[in-house]
């Protein structure tokens, strides 16, 4: 069976899904995955349905199985030329674990991806339904854009009908104006017309009457009366002509005439009020010129102006000077000037005038320096008072709390430092006693130790003293029977004692007990190697001594006897132990 | 104050002659002359019908009584008492009748204003003017008398004609620009001549007396126009009235406008002083002496009497009718003190108002609320004094000092149509509708 026709064999077991996530997103992700995961799978389910290998196809099943590892790429199973029946179970195990592993991390894979599936179909669902807000707020908008749409375009027919109609009004204004127009046209015209009739009329009218005799205008008068003048009446000539004109043009000139002095003489009073003016303005700005000439302002036509002014004093002195053009130049020159002058003098006070108010306002750096030194003089003049008046006050405030309490501050004071003092001694005492208590325990220990010491050089003299006087007496058979009550009391002794020294002594004596059946070597590799040889050294006889006896006294009491020294023994030894360790401490 | 007894009269046909001695009236178609101190009567003439108008002669010497409807003049010597003349205008009618400057001249305007007759009395010789206006003011002499000025139409074209009066001789003959030439007046030094426009356009020209044009003056265009031009009495000043409800004044140096005085129908000037008319219905014989005086029994149970209102004072205000021609607003009436310090004004919506300007201060000074519309106002000759009357019983006086409302104590109503100051400014003569009446200023009272 080919790879291929397998592969299509087995996709009739790959359910849907998995087909899906296999062409989907993950394939384009990890190639070399979908491969397990398709094999895995299938080969999953082959095996429930076990079907694959009977006893027939054994072979075929093998190179198939072969096949298929080797397109895996694992070591083949079995190969032909090791035998035919047989096959490597150690490849076969190992092809076996390969493929589980496979499988497993097929399987891992597949929760990988079904993971990830979730994942990304969760975030397909949440794409979707952004998308799908997206959409209704893209319908919206858009919604709201036709509407808007809609608007402009009726606000462009508004606006176009507006114009319309301000053009048809415009038109009907012109209109109406070219109405109008025509109309005052026409009606002037009219006018005229009517007019110039009129005239014909009232002409024929004034002709008729003229000429009608019946009832003609008249004059009736009782006798003429003279003129009011008295004068005759003269007859109409040129030259009454001539005298007519030059009686309007007298009259008009006369009228110039009046005119002209009037203004004459207001410009008389315009110009003494100049002169005036500048009169006080000279006044004034020569008071000040002394002290401008100290300022930064030296004006180079100050002479020359001097010299003009006393040249239009002179002149206003004359009446004639007022009349003259020279004049006339010459003070209203001078007046600007000195106005001039003044304006800029007054320019300058206001200034100052407003930086003085600004400086009242809040200090500013525009404040020139004298002010400020002023200032500082006067601050300072104030700040010395009220340094005065604190360093008072504070001599008094000592004062008061000085006199008075002097003693027992002092006394507190020292009280304070003295309570210190106490708790530091106390401190320092508690510690000594505490040492003192240490020492004192030490010291007793070391007396009940000395005691004890005394006590225990005292047993064992008395015990060398009995041991020797056993010694002594072993020689004689007898005397064997008193033994175990003695070895039993120190065997009791050494026991109580070695509790506080060396906890594993009870235990050494609990072994030695129970390995007491066991062969003698045993106990030798439990003891330390410098004791051992001394054990040796000091057992040797001993040893070969109760052998002896073992051996030579077969009876019961003979052997519990035996034993019974053999204990005494042991707890020689030990004691022989304890004591060295003691002593080399 | 004291008041004469009241005479009759028609038509309103009194005056005091030009010297201040005589006092004319006309009573249907008799003239009687009386003394004005007297008030005796000097002389009696009767006319041959009812007396249209009257006039005296500049030199006070003779007295022109005209009947239109008869187109015939009258004229009467006061010195040469059965001394008379007659002129008859015939068929050709008679609209206007006025003596000359010199006394001896009458120039009857015709019918249709076909032209104007000039009668001369001295030779009895009469010559014509054709073309002249017929306009609100066609003609006008000079305060000196020495020209006359004639506006005339020719071709549908305004003329001005100056003529001078001493032999009618046509000094100046110009062309002027206006559309409809509805006025002209000499400045009282006679050397300018105002020309204004009709009311359609608003123009005020000035001419000097040989033809130059000096200045054309426009405030505004297309809405009603001028409505009275005045000049004040040192010719300093020109005041032109219009139907924009203000008052405007030109200078006599470059003929701009200096200022411009209007007349708001709430006032909230502070420096000006508003008094106002309050009639009171008092108890017979009340004698409340504050402010107006009352002479004689007080049969007239309405007193009236000036407060002073406090600054935003509400002036009513009539709308005129839109749809109507010579619509009742604009100031048509424009009057200088003799001394040209004030300038009264009333405004034709306002009609119950006279407004009183400082020409020296170019401000409000005072405003007179009337109770009912001032029909007639007049400046005393002498003194900063305005006199007005309103159609009742009362007459008015305001002065800087400030202001008095005098009831006329005469019997059976006797109501003031209009007044006129003697030139002495120490008489005023009331004018009711069938009578008159003199009123004396007590000199040493009014000083007070």
């Amino acid at each position: 069976m080919s790879k291929t026709s397998y592969c299509a064999y087995l996709t009739g077991f790959i359910s849907p899904e998995v087909k899906d996530t296999c062409s989907s997103s993950v394939e384009c992700r990890s190639p070399p995955l979908i491969q397990f995961s398709q094999s895995s799978v299938p080969l999953h389910r082959n095996y429930i349905l076990s079907t694959f290998c009977t006893e027939h196809n054994v072979q075929e099943c093998l190179s198939h199985i072969n096949q298929e590892v080797s397109s895996l790429g694992l070591p083949p199973v079995w190969t032909e030329s090791s035998g035919s029946s047989e096959m490597n179970v150690m490849a076969v195990l190992n092809c076996m674990y390969d493929l589980i592993q496979l499988h497993h991390r097929g399987l891992r894979t597949l929760e990988n991806m079904e993971v990830e599936q979730l994942k990304s179909s969760s975030n397909v669902d949440h794409l979707q339904r952004t998308s799908t807000q997206l959409k209704e707020q893209l319908e919206l908008s858009k919604r709201g854009n036709t509407g808007l749409l809609e608007r402009e375009r009726q606000l462009h027919l508004k606006v176009k009908s507006l114009q319309n109609c301000l053009k048809n009004e415009k038109d009907e204004v012109q209109k109406l104006q070219n109405i109008i127009a025509s109309r005052a046209s026409q009606y002037n015209h009219e006018m005229k017309r009517k007019e110039r009739e009129f005239t014909k009329l009232k002409e024929r009218l004034n002709q008729l009457l003229v000429d009608k005799k019946e009832k003609k205008q008249a004059i009736d008068v009782l006798n003429n009366i003279g003129r009011a003048d008295g004068k005759r009446s003269l007859w109409k000539t040129q030259k009454t002509e001539a005298k007519h004109e030059g009686e309007m043009y007298k009259t008009l000139l006369s009228d110039y005439d009046t005119r002209q002095r009037e203004m004459l003489l207001e410009n008389a009073e315009l110009k003494k009020v100049l002169q005036q003016i500048k009169k006080e303005m000279v006044s004034i700005l020569s008071l000040r010129k002394p002290i401008r000439k100290d300022d930064k302002h030296p004006d180079a036509g100050i002479q020359a102006d001097s010299e003009d002014e006393e040249q239009v004093f002179d002149s206003s002195k004359e009446s004639v000077g007022l009349f003259s053009v020279h004049a006339r130049e010459k003070l209203t020159n001078s007046i600007r000037l000195q106005w001039r002058r003044l304006k800029s003098h007054v320019e300058r006070l206001d200034s100052q005038a407003s930086l003085a108010q600004m400086g009242e306002n809040k200090t500013d750096d525009a404040i020139s320096r004298e002010t400020h030194e002023e200032e500082m003089d006067r601050l300072k003049l104030e700040i010395q008072p009220c340094k005065d008046f604190i360093q008072t006050q504070q001599q008094l405030l000592q004062q008061q709390l000085s006199s008075p309490c002097d003693e027992e501050t002092t006394s507190l004071l020292s009280n304070c430092y003295m309570l210190q003092e106490r708790e530091r001694f106390r401190e320092e005492w508690k510690t000594l006693e505490k040492q003192r208590n240490l020492f004192e325990r030490e010291r007793r220990n070391c007396t009940e130790a000395a005691i004890r010491l005394s006590h225990e050089r005292k047993a064992f003299e008395d015990d060398r003293a009995v041991w020797l006087k056993h010694q002594f007496l072993n020689l004689s058979p007898f005397a064997d029977l008193r033994k175990p009550q003695m070895s039993k009391s120190k065997s009791c002794f050494l026991i109580s004692e070695t509790e506080s020294s060396a906890s594993s002594a009870p235990e050494k004596l609990i072994k030695c007990r129970s390995d007491t059946t066991s062969p003698t070597p045993r106990c030798v590799p439990l003891t330390s190697a410098s004791t051992a040889d001394m054990h040796r050294t000091v057992c040797l006889v001993p040893e070969k001594r109760y052998v002896v006896f073992i051996c030579t006294n077969h009876d019961m009491p003979v052997t519990n006897a035996a034993l019974v020294v053999c204990y005494e023994l042991f707890m020689l030894i030990f004691y022989f132990q304890i004591n060295q360790t003691k002593w080399k401490d | 104050m004291n008041f004469s007894e009241v005479f009759k009269q028609s038509n309103q046909l009194c005056k005091v002659s030009p010297d201040g001695k005589y006092l004319a009236t006309c009573v249907q178609y008799r003239l009687v002359v009386r003394d004005v101190s007297t008030l005796q009567i000097l002389q009696l003439y009767t006319c041959l019908d009812q007396i249209s108008h009257m006039d005296w002669s500049s030199d006070s010497l003779f007295i022109l009584c005209a009947m239109y409807k008869r187109g015939l003049v009258q004229v009467w010597s006061l010195e040469q008492p059965d001394w008379h003349c007659k002129i008859d205008e015939g068929s050709i009618g008679l609209v206007s009748s006025r003596w000359s400057p010199d006394g001896r001249h009458i120039l009857n305007t015709t019918e249709f204003h076909l032209r104007v007759t000039v009668w001369s009395l001295c030779t009895k010789a009469v010559s014509y003017i054709k073309y002249p206006k017929a306009c609100q003011k066609g003609i006008d002499f000079s305060r000196d008398g020495c020209y006359m000025a004639l506006a005339e139409r020719r071709d549908c074209k305004d003329y001005v004609s100056v003529f001078v009066c001493d032999d009618w001789h046509l000094l100046r003959h110009f062309e002027t620009e206006t559309q409809d030439l509805a006025g002209l007046e000499w400045s009282p030094n006679g050397c300018v001549l105002a020309v204004w426009d009709s009311c359609l356009e608003y123009k005020v020209l000035l001419y000097s007396l040989d033809g130059r044009l000096l200045s054309a003056y426009s405030a505004y265009e297309w809405s009603l126009g001028v409505k009275s031009v005045t000049w004040s009495p040192n010719s300093q000043f020109l005041a032109i009235g219009s139907y924009d409800e203000k008052v405007r004044i030109l200078n006599h140096i470059t003929w701009k406008k200096i200022t411009q005085f209007e007349h708001p129908s709430s006032i909230n000037n502070t420096k000006a002083v508003v008094y106002k008319e309050v009639e009171k219905r008092t108890a017979v014989g009340s004698d409340d002496l504050s402010l107006h005086i009352t002479i004689g029994t007080a049969l007239y149970n309405t007193r009236s009497k000036y407060e002073i209102c406090p600054s935003p004072v509400q002036i009513p205000v009539v709308k005129p009718d839109p749809d109507r021609a010579n619509p009742k607003i604009g100031v048509s009436s424009l009057a200088f003190s003799s001394d040209s310090r004030y300038l009264a004004t009333k405004n034709d919506n306002m009609a119950s108002v006279v407004w009183v300007w400082d020409m020296q201060k170019m401000s409000l000074v005072a405003v007179l609320e009337q109770t009912s519309a001032v029909r007639c106002f007049q400046w005393d000759p002498c003194r900063p004094r305005l006199a007005l009357c309103t159609g009742n019983t009362t007459l008015y006086l305001w002065s800087p000092a400030g202001c008095v409302s005098v009831q006329v104590p005469t019997e059976g109503g006797f109501q003031v149509q209009s007044l006129n100051w003697h030139r002495s400014g120490d008489s005023l003569m009331l004018l009711g509708k069938e009578q008159l009446c003199l009123c004396y200023m007590d000199t040493d009272q009014e000083d007070k």
